[in-house]
């Protein structure tokens, strides 16, 4: 049972760092963002790139990568937010300016989606690439087999998580984003520059996808579907948690996880993808608040 | 011959597509509902067909050799009641839940189709379905020439049909929802059923659509069920004009033109290192004219026209009617 709680977090940890930018964007922006999947696989193969120009030397003790891949994660989460600022600028925010609706943006972006998945391919290739080829044994703790990649994977995830709490609840860009996403009109009028916080709603979203991208890409290595096959979880994640709450998001995320790793325990691990079609209809269905929050 | 041949298969597939297209246009373009989920209900058709008409095989349940009509029938029905439920459950809440919802919808459709082995025979697929009119002729030639006779004959029955329900009273409902769905409510109109009616029937155009193909293709299999068939969909509508049958024909004959076009002319025009990549640079460039079509010309190369009831033009009974 442990040992499902332990497989369900690790998963739950890529869900949640894109999560957080698909509710940003969907609750500022009033945007359900189709290709936020796929900017996990952008920042997961900017990374590469860093790996492939510098390399991975010095491994971290017990771990298959070192300082360099920190480095590259860096760029990463930079390079993405810069991929997401010049797309909202040149579609999305022409297509709100021109006042389309919701739908026209979820459309675009499903075809924004498929532009960046398949430009990964014309670079790097359908096949699945590591940044190293290390093979890595894993640690059993108290009963329960987890490598120490992932126990990376986790724990960065926490803390990113504790700091986007700091950041939203103790500076004033985070709670301007939080005054924007209430209600944007009202949020102009105490003084808020919206365009600003837009700018940095996408930068901060994509830059902690990117970052689930290569955390995702050190446990299970990168493939250009990864991204988009993790849009599905994500919302479900976002309905589960009751979409207009960013902290909700992060528990459906977790819980996600969870339903996942039971699923491919003791039921059918082939159907792991339709655990978050399931979620999302039952929670339509019986509690469309989602678990925490208020009624869409 | 060759040249002949190739068209009518050009035909044909734009036929089988239009049909997705109008399915579409009817839900996003005239009742606002937006589908992310065409592949779905395209692949429950297909694989319906599959089942009724398919012949027998060792390892699976299914294959009942049953007439083509059976099969086609079979397929809208079986989409229609799979949209029935889908839509029950998503079509009263916001217009983006209902994409998320039919996306989900298009994913458990493909996972079934790969691992629901006993009738699937997952990613073995399920091959041999008869081929229409190959029984009446020996030349593929003209039994593909028969079928694009009968393709053209559905598609334009549909058309046929959708301009007549949109020029009824239902159709002014439907619209009267789209535009203003307090005021619809107001004259005593449902938005959910009508709603829900409109999904339905454009679900079942999409499950004809796939049903078509897998009868055309003679097999059926899981990578069929990709979301870039989805995709291509949106192009066609958008590309056409949303709102426009006519449109979605057209949208549908040009995007699937320059699809087959781009492919030759991308392998010609590739360095040789390039020419595994041609369907990736493909998807990039269709991908790219969706998203500059919305930027520049929303409203597509035939825009929705005013439709006006015979009753108003002639300046008699006022149109509150149905």
């Amino acid at each position: 049972m442990m040992q499902v709680i332990v497989d369900g977090l690790v998963s739950a940890s890529y869900v949640s760092l894109g999560v957080v930018g698909l509710s940003l964007i969907y609750n500022i922006l009033n945007f359900a963002n189709f290709a936020q999947g796929d900017y996990l696989t952008v920042g997961g193969y900017i990374a590469l790139i860093f790996v492939i120009l510098f390399g991975t030397a010095g491994a971290i003790a017990g771990l298959t990568f070192g300082w360099p891949l920190i480095v590259a994660a860096f760029g990463a989460v930079l390079l993405t937010g810069l991929v997401a600022e010049l797309l909202d600028r040149s579609i999305y925010g022409r297509l709100r300016r021109r006042g389309s609706s919701r739908i026209t943006l979820i459309m675009a972006s499903f075809g924004v989606a498929l532009m960046l998945r398949n430009i990964v391919v014309i670079f790097f290739g359908p096949e699945p690439i590591y940044y190293a080829f290390a093979i890595q044994p894993a640690l059993r703790l108290w009963g329960i087999r987890i490598t120490p990649n992932e126990i990376v994977v986790v724990a960065v995830t926490a803390a990113l998580v504790v700091c986007l709490h700091l950041f939203l609840t103790r500076t004033r860009l985070g709670k301007s984003m939080r005054a924007v996403s209430e209600s944007p009109s009202l949020a102009r009028v105490t003084g808020i520059n919206v365009d600003v916080v837009i700018r940095w709603t996408w930068l901060i979203g994509s830059g902690l996808a990117a970052i689930g991208g290569v955390l995702f890409g050190i446990a299970l290595g990168l493939q250009p579907n990864f991204g988009f096959e993790l849009l599905l979880p994500m919302f479900a994640a976002l309905i589960v948690g009751g979409v207009t709450n960013i902290y909700g998001a992060i528990l459906g995320a977790v819980l996600i996880g969870l339903a996942e790793s039971l699923t491919v325990q003791y039921f059918a691990p082939e159907y792991r993808q339709a655990v978050s079609f399931v979620a999302v209809i039952l929670v339509l269905l019986v509690r469309p608040q989602g678990l925490v929050g208020e009624r869409p | 011959m060759d040249i002949l041949s190739y068209l009518i298969f050009f035909a044909i597939i734009a036929g089988i597509y239009s049909l997705s297209t109008l399915g579409l246009n009817l839900q996003w373009g005239f009742t606002g509902l937006m589908s992310v989920g065409i592949v779905g209900f395209f692949g429950v058709g297909a694989y319906t067909t599959a089942f009724l008409t398919g012949p027998h095989y060792p390892d699976a349940f299914g294959g009942f050799g049953l007439p083509i009509p059976v099969g086609l029938v079979g397929a809208l029905v079986a989409s229609g009641i799979f949209a029935l439920f889908v839509g029950t459950v998503t079509i009263r809440l916001r217009d983006d839940f209902l994409a998320i919802g039919t996306f989900g919808i298009a994913i458990c459709v493909q996972l079934v189709a790969m691992n629901w082995k006993s009738v699937t025979r997952g990613f073995d697929g399920l091959y041999g379905l008869p081929k229409p009119f190959a029984g009446w002729t020996n030349s593929p030639l003209v039994s593909n020439a028969l079928y694009l006779a009968a393709t053209t004959i559905i598609v334009a029955a549909v058309y046929w049909g959708m301009e007549r329900m949109l020029r009824s009273p239902w159709g002014r409902v439907l619209r009267a929802i789209r535009e203003d769905e307090e005021a619809a409510g107001a004259l005593g109109k449902s938005a959910f059923s009508f709603r829900l009616q409109s999904f339905v029937i454009g679900s079942m155009l999409m499950g004809l659509s796939g049903a078509l193909y897998a009868n055309f293709t003679a097999f059926v299999i899981p990578l069929d069920m990709l979301p870039i068939f989805t995709f291509q969909v949106f192009v066609m509508l958008t590309v056409g004009g949303n709102g426009n049958n006519k449109g979605a024909i057209a949208g549908t004959i040009i995007v699937w033109a320059l699809w087959t076009l781009t492919e030759s002319v991308l392998a010609a025009a590739l360095p040789p290192t390039l020419q595994n990549q041609v369907a990736t640079v493909r998807v990039v460039m269709v991908g790219l004219v969706l998203v500059l079509m919305l930027l520049y010309r929303p409203q597509g190369i035939f825009p929705e026209e005013k439709i006006i009831s015979p009753e108003a033009r002639l300046g008699g009974r006022s149109g509150n009617d149905g």
